[in-house]
């Protein structure tokens, strides 16, 4: 695989009825302190082989310091083919952990199902979905220098047959909590956790990171912060199980949020609670997952929430860090909120490296004493828990997920059944003779009725876990809905010359326009459905209203479909001139005795990107021997003709950031014309730099070149040395 | 549950004398006295999904493992574990494993090997 070149999903397809996963079980990243770039950090792993650096890494050496924490992203928009591109992407962003969200029902589905349907709200994880999957990761690993972590769920009625099928194709973690199921998928919890016992005992086998749903508690109750003291209990509940069955406590994951958001005093609830966890479970790992409970539509409100949350993870541990994209307030998550997210758990998690080698925590304050709190009256839950019988009947009575602060009791809880719910009556006592001839089976199995005493599978010459080939892979049971008929459905736009702007599914044509309007928030949501229409968008709808002011105005985001065909062999692409060899440079430059004068035009005082063009340290075009004058800010047009002139300067380098009514193209004609009007126009090479100058615009205003970001000087001196050679030959 | 108002400092008495780490391992003997009738349950059920996972390990596809464990939930032999049934079925007839649950499939009929399997269930 070429990095350069786009994944090609028709190909990923091929032969995977024969593709193999290379390995088994969840990689940890290695905690590595180092130097990285000028800097040193403490709380990071080793860095990738290919990357995208946050923004700001570009005045930095495009550093970009891995931190030493696994990051997550939730990659499920319904079709699976889609996601592996955004699962590339978010590889590069950091992301070594994806997780892939399942289709609405598939919990209630009892059995695996096969093929590659189309899903809602997540994928529906079959076989063939899975593997292909986990080949598309295999190669993307490659790519980064990273292995990747490659996740989904252990639960529903179907969990052990999934548990096995991901044993099988090599998928490194899953979500297995049989209290998820009886509190929130009203699951029959006897069968729940009979059932998660098995798969449990399987993931153990698979060597899979194990995550708990007991951060849903949070998301249901109606006071989230009040359910502190349950969330201790049901982590408990799941962990305890889940090491007696036998897996591997540093696999053990438990699932944490931090319950309260701002305008809530965030750290205040957050802290001692986040403290009083991490004391209690301290053999196990920590997933630390950013707050959705009071997400609203605002991206930005989502960010800051999460990076509070970030802070917690930093003051406290987190072995992975889970990542909510900012817009999952408003829809299915699109690309870029995923890369955003993993930016942002990134950014702050370097922003704050090595934070608790500076800080301790007082612990003769608050801050312990409810840490405390929280810790006994967990404690005091789990007692009453044992007094009303047990968990089964705990739950029939309706102790969990009530929105009091326990031991207060508000009555809302979530009750259930001991006999009820889905798969009800379905568990079945095994007899004397009971036997089950395979690997990772867990309870009572009688193999001495055939003369073993370990290793079941000997009785049929191995399981699958140990002879692969027995695996059965069946490709597509639906003819009507499966990846083939929807890549037939896009294959207009697949390697092709046509594109259109996507959000998640490719060529979905969806687009976003941020707008304000001077007026109140309803007149303005009717002013933004008419501005869709008449940019003939379709489907437009309102995605996010900010009220700036009651009256005076509103931000509005509406959301929309452009449905037309961007022909790419019509675009005029500016494409970046390959540069020079420094030395091709050097020795033209020294030739030539090439003069530059330079500053920043007009009224413009914004020197910083020019001196980065200019100066030595920037690797700018003073390190190619280029001799400059620096005339300084806001310098008058003609100036830098008349200064050319007197220093016998070959070029002219003038930066223009402002662009306010095109003031910085005027300026460009402006300084044209001045040359033309003292006669030295072809004497010289005139080249505008700024943040809004495009290289077509500034050569129509008379620039011989317009540099915009992204320029670094070799760029420059590039394009210097290349126009002079070329006026030297004619 | 009935509506209470919050009696922690009354419910507390006897836990806040007890060390962090004594409250700790308090949490956890409180767990495992609630984990163990749990384990001890699943140690000694099964379920079709169980069963069909065990199939699977077999090298039985989803629909095979689903089609042999209904057959088995008709005879009612799912106590002796429906890889236990494919295992007997397969050495009654001297068939391989994968050849047994196919002919199960095929014919929905276990009439010959129904009567070999002993039918007390665990205590």
């Amino acid at each position: 695989m070429n990095w350069n070149k786009k994944l090609d999903i028709k190909s990923l397809l091929e032969d995977l009825e024969n593709y193999q996963p290379r390995r088994r079980g969840w990689v940890w990243r290695k905690h590595h302190p180092q130097k990285i770039g000028p800097f040193f950090y403490e709380d990071v792993s080793d860095s990738l082989k290919r990357y995208v650096a946050l923004p700001s890494a570009r005045h930095l050496g495009n550093i970009d310091p891995q931190p030493a924490t696994t990051i997550t992203t939730e990659i499920a928009s319904g079709r699976f083919e889609d996601d592996i591109r955004r699962m590339r992407m978010a590889a590069y962003h950091g992301a070594d952990h994806v997780m892939v969200i399942r289709t609405a029902g598939q919990s209630h589905m009892d059995g695996l199902l096969e093929g590659t349907p189309q899903g809602v709200g997540g994928v529906p994880i079959t076989r063939k979905q899975v593997r292909a999957q986990r080949k598309a990761l295999d190669i993307i690993e490659d790519e980064v220098g990273r292995p990747i972590n490659y996740h989904s769920y252990v639960s529903g009625v179907a969990g052990p047959e999934i548990a096995v099928m991901f044993t099988e194709e090599g998928v490194n973690g899953a979500h297995q909590d049989p209290q998820y199921n009886v509190l929130y998928r009203n699951i029959n919890m006897i069968r729940s956790f009979v059932d998660a016992a098995e798969s449990k005992k399987i993931m153990a086998y698979g060597k899979m990171a194990q995550i708990d749903g007991a951060h849903n508690a949070n998301a249901t109750a109606r006071d989230a912060w009040k359910v502190m003291p349950e969330l201790l209990v049901q982590h408990g509940i799941n962990s305890r199980f889940s090491e007696r069955i036998g897996i591997s406590p540093d696999l053990i994951c438990l699932s944490t949020v931090p319950p309260a958001a701002p305008p809530s005093p965030d750290i205040k609830i957050n802290l001692p609670y986040a403290i009083a966890l991490r004391e209690f479970f301290s053999a196990y790992k920590m997933r630390a997952q950013m707050n959705t409970k009071y997400m609203d539509s605002s991206t930005r409100e989502a960010t800051v929430t999460h990076v509070l949350n970030l802070l917690i993870s930093k003051l406290t541990s987190a072995d992975i860090q889970s990542t909510i994209t900012p817009d999952e307030g408003r829809n299915v998550p699109w690309h870029m909120y995923n890369i955003e997210a993993l930016d942002t758990a990134k950014q702050a998690m370097i922003g704050l490296d090595g934070l608790m080698e500076m800080l301790e925590f007082k612990t003769d304050s608050q801050l312990f004493e409810t840490k405390r709190e929280i810790q006994e009256r967990a404690v005091l839950m789990l007692e009453e828990i044992i007094e009303l019988g047990g968990y089964f009947t705990a739950v029939e009575a309706g102790m969990f997920v009530d929105s009091g602060l326990y031991p207060e009791r508000s009555g809302d809880g979530i009750a259930r059944k001991i006999e009820g719910g889905i798969g009800a009556q379905t568990t079945y006592p095994r007899h004397q003779d009971y036997m089950a001839p395979v690997t990772a089976h867990y309870g009572y199995n009688n193999i001495e009725q055939y003369g073993l005493k370990e290793n079941p599978s000997e009785l049929i010459g191995g399981s699958t876990f140990e002879v692969r080939e027995k695996i059965q892979f069946v490709d597509e049971l639906d003819l009507d809905d499966n990846v083939n008929v929807r890549l037939k459905q896009t294959e207009k736009y697949r390697n092709s010359n046509l594109i259109k702007p996507e959000v998640e599914w490719l060529a979905d044509g969806v687009v976003t326009v941020d707008l304000f309007f001077p007026t109140d928030a309803e007149t303005a949501e009717a002013a933004a459905l008419v501005v869709g229409e008449k940019m003939q968008l379709k489907q437009v709808e309102v995605i996010h209203v900010e009220v700036l002011h009651p009256v005076e105005g509103t931000r509005i985001q509406i959301k929309g479909v452009f449905d037309e065909d961007i022909d790419l062999t019509k675009l005029k692409v500016v494409k970046k001139e390959a540069t020079l060899s420094p030395e091709e440079i050097l020795n033209y430059v020294k030739k030539n005795q090439l003069k530059i004068v330079a500053g920043t035009g007009g009224s413009d005082e914004h020197s910083v990107g020019m001196r980065e063009i200019l100066d030595i340290k920037h690797g700018g075009v003073e390190a190619y021997g280029f001799e400059y004058h620096y005339l300084g800010t806001s310098v008058p047009i003609e100036k830098f003709v008349d200064a050319a002139i007197e220093t016998k300067a070959n070029v002219i380098l003038i930066s223009l950031i402002i662009s306010h009514d095109d003031v910085h193209y005027k300026n460009m004609k402006k300084l044209h014309d001045y040359a033309i009007e003292k006669g030295v126009r072809d004497q010289l090479i005139i080249i505008a730099g700024g943040t809004q100058v495009s290289s077509e615009l500034a050569q129509k205003h008379g620039m011989n070149q317009g540099f915009s970001r992204g320029t670094k000087g070799i760029d420059v001196a590039s394009f210097i040395v290349r126009e002079h050679g070329k006026n030297d030959a004619s | 549950m009935k509506t209470r108002k919050d009696d922690f400092e009354v419910r507390r008495k006897h836990l806040k004398d007890l060390s962090d780490h004594e409250l700790k391992t308090y949490f956890y003997k409180l767990l495992d006295d609630l984990i163990d009738p749990i384990l001890n349950i699943a140690y000694k059920q099964t379920s079709p999904s169980i069963e069909r996972s065990v199939l699977l390990r077999m090298g039985f596809s989803s629909l095979e493992a689903k089609a042999i464990v209904d057959v088995v939930l008709d005879y009612g032999l799912i106590g002796h574990g429906a890889g236990h049934v494919v295992y007997r079925y397969a050495k009654y007839h001297q068939l391989s494993i994968r050849e047994a649950g196919l002919k199960i499939i095929e014919t929905s009929h276990l009439d010959e090997i129904k009567g070999g399997f002993i039918h007390d269930e665990l205590e």
